[in-house]
């Protein structure tokens, strides 16, 4: 689906040449009389302290009978600054390693990304401003389910591709109460820079997401819009809900994506065996977890396809995972799925472990 | 190129207006706070406080993942103000879960 604007020729040029300098003069304005000069956040005692923190784990998935030794460290370095500033930056480092297909030894390659690098100003409880590269608010899988000891299962959603992961540019960004049922949260941004070097991907694009959390029943719903300043400077939009209903330790999440490129949806759920009455010590531990999705190929090149890790056609896909939680940050997992599409049915297993790792830069005091 | 220019106007612009905002309204550092008073700006008694943490606490981080067991005080300063920003968390939410999580 392609939005059009409603005005063409000289205006509708202007429009878009004008489009990035418009965002940015509004946020602007709507900024300059929230600046809150009192606004302070700690004492002496919860000085905030930088921290080294992340992800590390190790998986072995099993694609259509292929067998790949996925090792990563994803470090995240989160440096504050004063009363108002936060920097913080995540970095991935990943080995992907199979035997070749006439057998041997296990070789591939190592990738490494920055996923952002951004410094954020808390300028008032309603904005907080955040320059430099950061991950593209667009859902809420890409920047808030992505580390591998959140996400309940360890494939990637098939539409995760639709949009760029990571921008660089300008964000306006916060949450605030609307009433004592319901908190607002948004997210504005300009992403200033096109490049597909491998480790610092981005793309020209303005977008914004709206969400609405319901505190009482535990409900987040909310939409994302994205429009392409490069190519052929396509629209895409979605959908996101989350429930984590207050009786039950159950969580569910769901996104739905539309673009130029495809579209499709996932609904994923995690249910921990708290409320099992035999064995609590261990089965408080369990999660099961299973995902349903779809995704549906757009009109792109099978080059573009490749290159953006997408499926190569119309595809659905159902899986089935274990958690075991070890400790607080530290997670068995195990996975089976199954996809049927018109490029072939096939089997995926994943094994592995995940952590978080959280380490004070600094000296703290005592919990 | 036009293009890339003018947004970087925009950028440059919105950051220097934002400094000398600041330094027009004559701010100063912010004011420390007393250690032991208050971390929220609404008065909440002890017990309130630790009530509406706690449910702050279960309702907010539940959105995402696991709740996550307490760290120390000046670790739990830098992983909220993390997470007022990834996760949107709305600023009074912020400054209870972390007036209950270093109690």
């Amino acid at each position: 689906m392609e939005f059009t604007l409603p005005c063409t020729g000289k205006i509708s040029g202007l429009w878009r040449r004008q489009f990035p300098l418009l965002l940015a003069s509004a946020a602007l304005m709507l900024s300059l009389p929230l600046v809150h000069p009192a606004w302070a956040q700690s004492s002496d005692a919860d000085k905030p302290v930088p921290i080294l923190s992340g992800t590390a784990g190790t998986f072995s998935f099993v694609t259509a009978g292929q067998n790949q030794l996925n090792a990563q460290i994803n470090p995240v370095l989160l440096l504050p600054l004063g009363q108002r500033w936060l920097v913080e930056s995540r970095a991935e480092f990943q080995g992907a390693f199979q035997r070749p297909p006439g057998g041997g030894p296990y070789g591939g390659p190592v990738s490494k990304n920055l996923d952002y690098l951004q410094a954020d100003f808390m300028a008032n409880p309603y904005v907080t401003f955040t320059v430099g590269r950061f991950l593209t608010p667009f859902g809420i899988f890409n920047e808030r389910l992505y580390p591998i000891w959140i996400r309940s299962l360890q494939q990637d959603p098939l539409i995760l591709p639709l949009s760029a992961e990571s921008s660089d540019g300008l964000m306006l960004r916060g949450g605030f109460s609307a009433n004592a049922k319901a908190n607002l949260n948004y997210a504005v941004y300009v992403s200033a820079i096109s490049t597909d070097h491998n480790n610092l991907a981005s793309e020209r694009n303005v977008g914004g997401r709206m969400g609405v959390f319901l505190p009482g029943p535990r409900i987040e719903i909310g939409a994302s819009w994205q429009k392409l300043l490069q190519d052929d400077r396509s629209n895409s939009f979605g959908f996101h809900f989350a429930w984590q209903p207050a009786r039950l330790p159950l969580n569910v999440h769901s996104e739905y994506a539309r673009s130029s490129r495809g579209s499709g949806y996932w609904v994923d759920a995690a249910y921990r065996l708290r409320q099992v009455h035999f064995w609590q010590k261990a089965m408080r531990r369990v999660e099961f977890a299973g995902r349903g999705e779809q995704f549906f190929i757009g009109s792109i090149s099978p080059e573009q396809v490749q290159a953006l890790g997408l499926s190569p056609a119309n595809t659905r896909e159902g899986e089935f995972g274990l958690n075991y939680y070890l400790q607080d940050g530290l997670k068995a997992t195990a996975s089976y799925g199954r996809q049927f599409s018109s490029a072939g049915n096939f089997n995926l297993w994943t094994v592995g472990i995940a952590y978080r790792f959280l380490i004070p830069l600094g000296r703290v005091g005592t919990p | 190129m036009r293009k890339m220019a003018t947004t970087i106007y925009a950028l440059v612009l919105l950051l220097a207006s934002l400094l000398c905002s600041r330094t027009a309204r004559g701010e100063g550092p912010p004011p420390k706070k007393d250690p032991s008073g208050p971390l929220v700006t609404q008065s909440y008694d002890a017990n309130t406080l630790r009530v509406q943490g706690e449910q702050r606490y279960r309702t907010n981080c539940g959105r995402c993942h696991a709740a996550p067991r307490k760290f120390p005080p000046r670790m739990m300063a830098t992983v909220l103000r993390h997470m007022r920003v990834r996760a949107t968390i709305t600023d009074e939410d912020m400054r209870l879960v972390l007036s209950y999580m270093t109690q």
